[in-house]
């Protein structure tokens, strides 16, 4: 993600905050409305942070751990307004603090239009991909500290770019909407904006509705097409490994959440799960090793770099508001590759046979609605070894209301 | 298969009905009834919420997006009592009719002067809402108001059929009038008397009748009841000659109904909307239903030693 000097920040969150301060009571619309989201952790991990990685799969940058003992999350500072009586806009910043210092994220800045005739709705700027069903949500809406194992070794995370996107809304009983987006390319799982800055394109399509007054489902399909061009990627010895190539993504969402007579406020249940399959092709280098001049056991042969990844996993998910104010929930992940290549002898954990799965348990509490604690445990296979992972969290939210998707 | 079938019939452009020409989407049950009062069978309307639901914590289903997707009119309280939700609705549906500031997006709140407009805004104090207290329809002067504002809305949305919710508008407020004399009539012994509330939902029923809000069950408004809090409320209910404990059907009965158990004074459901309580099937029952189980609190706080 883009990052910006955190002095010019500071000074427009300064002037958005002002101008929240001078609407007064009377709420003067035309300022946009500005909250900001505070996250904190303490984490606890019997194998080091430092160290993780995902057998099978060349990971993000984004897809760590966060670090040992007490540290601030990622604070996001949203501002969102109707631009005119045809276009919304907004931008959610994502301040991260990290022992080289601050780091500014434009996570997401976009424009919507609001007018558009026969259910048609589009969509400019840097915004998350509407594939699967967590990918567009911001982390604060998350039900566990973290996302799904899927998310961080396929996705980076979550998958947002700039781009745009066409959506269409059928005029059905049902909610049925289908969408295409087009990304430039620079994020993982691309990298190098190829063909000319459009190097990502995806297509999604959602049904959804009501099955009696307690309970509403929405289902999904996806399919994304990245091209990569150096992509980078930390491995396991510490080396940078780049892949050169494409990939395409299959993925296959549901929800399903009840609340009793309707009421979410008291007792509610959410089941959810997604299904996500991967085909990489391409060539993976280790860019820290002179080929030329290091012999390698067989059966690597230089410069024979070309690598093929057949790549699937899914989560399941189910979380239980059993009072009101407190949840309890269970996740599990569960991934697997198939890599071939006559290079990957070099590049650990592409040439790992190990299928990385993940148990969690996670208890929460919100005060109100703008304030929430959490307890969250974790046993972590995603690496031969067993990681136990303990993260106490809070996530608060000030100002304006936030109005979240189902 | 079934799901199939099921998928396709959706999928199948819905018609509207035979003659109704205008879809409306409201909120909340109140103003569903309301525009059907005003419409008659020229409009078709759904709900977004129920009774038994909470207006402020709506999620945003994706059967309410297809619903908002069709409407002609979307009719909402407003006053920010819906902003958890409906701003995700109305940007997700793609229906350039239904924005604000369109003709197809009416607030209620707008017709009608919120109470308890508060002077500074600190979530400190709860979930309060800057425009002020956003329960607007316990007042029957206020369902009034509203009419007026959806039928000259209705008008100019629909103009075929204006004269027909002109006239509808007319034999409404004649009625409503009728009513609003006999309600105040049957409320007379009810004034100066003093009740609790569960959430701050009944201000304008209180202001209405001149009835004292002698506490709430939350702390602070849109916060769950604590036990510390029920326990120094007994001590006010006692002091203050409280006649009921009044809650929404929405609200948990339990914290009411301890402190009920605590105190003697009984605890009371009133309809907040059309279709909260039994007997409380139109606009008009739902404010002969409220009136009739204040009185029967009130009688039988009479008979209390």
């Amino acid at each position: 993600m883009k990052r910006i000097s955190f002095c010019g920040l500071a000074v427009a969150v300064q002037t958005l905050a002002s101008a929240a301060l001078a609407q007064g009571v009377s709420g003067n619309t035309f300022n946009p409305a500005l909250s900001v989201i505070l996250d904190g952790k303490y984490a606890h991990f019997s194998q080091d942070p430092a160290q993780y990685g995902v057998a099978g799969f060349l990971l993000s940058e984004e897809a760590g751990l966060p670090p040992q003992g007490l540290s601030l999350g990622e604070s996001e500072v949203v501002a969102s307004a109707n631009v005119d009586d045809r276009f919304y806009g907004q931008i959610t910043l994502a301040l991260e603090a990290s022992d080289a210092g601050t780091e500014i994220g434009v996570e997401e800045a976009f424009v919507q239009t609001t007018a558009l005739p026969a259910g048609f709705i589009l969509k400019f700027g840097r915004f998350f991909s509407d594939i699967g069903y967590l990918n567009s949500k911001h982390a604060h809406s998350w039900d566990f500290v973290d996302q799904p194992l899927v998310y961080k070794a396929m996705l980076g995370g979550q998958f947002g770019d700039d781009g745009a996107q066409a959506r269409w809304v059928a005029p059905a009983e049902l909610l049925v909407e289908v969408g295409a987006e087009a990304f430039r390319g620079a994020q993982f799982p691309a990298a190098g904006a190829t063909h000319g800055g459009v190097g990502v394109w995806s297509a999604f399509a959602h049904v959804g509705g009501d099955s009696g007054a307690a309970s509403s489902w929405r289902a999904g399909v996806a399919y994304l097409h990245a091209d990569a061009a150096g992509r980078e990627s930390i491995i396991a010895n510490g080396d940078v490994a780049t892949f050169t190539g494409g990939a395409k993504y299959w993925l296959a969402d549901f929800v399903w959440k009840w609340a009793e007579r309707g009421n979410p406020k008291t007792r509610h249940l959410i089941v959810q799960g997604e299904y996500l399959r991967r085909r990489e092709t391409g060539e993976v280098v280790d860019v820290n090793v002179d080929y030329a001049t290091t012999t390698f056991p067989p059966p690597f042969v230089a410069p024979e770099f070309s690598y093929r990844g057949e790549q699937s996993g899914f989560y399941l998910q189910s979380v239980y508001q059993f009072m009101p104010r407190w949840r309890l929930g269970v996740r599990f992940d569960r991934l697997s590759a198939d890599n071939r290549g006559p290079s990957l002898g070099v590049i650990t954990p592409l040439n790992e046979k190990h299928d990385p799965s993940r148990m969690t348990a996670m208890l929460d509490f919100a005060n109100s609605e703008f304030s929430r604690l959490r307890l969250q445990w974790t046993q972590d296979k995603s690496q031969p070894r067993s990681d136990t992972q303990i993260i106490v969290q809070y996530l608060m939210s000030v100002g304006a209301h936030g109005a979240h998707q189902f | 298969m079934k799901f199939v079938v099921s998928l396709l019939l959706a999928l199948h452009i819905a018609a509207p009905a035979a003659h109704a020409s205008l879809r409306v989407f409201a909120c909340e049950p109140e103003w569903a009834a309301l525009a059907k009062e005003i419409g008659g069978d020229r409009v078709e309307t759904v709900s977004a919420t129920t009774p038994d639901q909470d207006a402020h914590y709506i999620q945003a289903r994706p059967s309410l997006i297809a619903q908002v997707r069709r409407a002609d009119l979307v009719f909402c309280t407003g006053a920010d009592l819906e902003v958890g939700w409906l701003p995700v609705l109305l940007r997700q549906a793609g229906n350039g009719k239904v924005q604000p500031g369109q003709l197809g997006f009416l607030d209620a709140s707008s017709a009608v002067k919120l109470l308890e407009a508060p002077t500074s805004v600190d979530r400190a104090q709860g979930d309060v809402h800057p425009f002020g207290n956003p329960h607007i329809q316990t007042d029957p002067r206020n369902i009034a108001l509203v009419a007026a504002a959806l039928a000259e809305r209705l008008q100019k949305l629909d103009p075929i059929n204006a004269n027909s919710y002109a006239q509808r508008a007319v034999e409404f407020k004649a009625r409503w009038s009728q009513a609003l004399a006999r309600w105040t009539e049957q409320t007379k012994p009810l004034k100066g008397v003093s009740i609790v509330t569960h959430h701050r939902s009944f201000i304008y029923l209180e202001n209405w009748l001149g009835v004292e809000d002698a506490g709430n069950l939350e702390p602070k408004p849109g916060i769950e009841p604590t036990a510390g809090h029920l326990a120094e409320l007994t001590e006010q209910v006692r002091a203050k000659k409280v006649q009921a404990i009044v809650r929404s059907s929405y609200h948990d009965a339990r914290a009411s109904e301890w402190l009920a158990g605590r105190t003697g004074v009984q605890a009371i459901v009133l309809p907040h909307t059309v279709g909260s309580v039994p007997e409380a099937d139109t606009l008009e029952h739902m404010f002969d239903a409220i009136i009739a189980r204040l009185l029967a609190a009130q009688a039988q706080a009479r008979g209390r030693p």
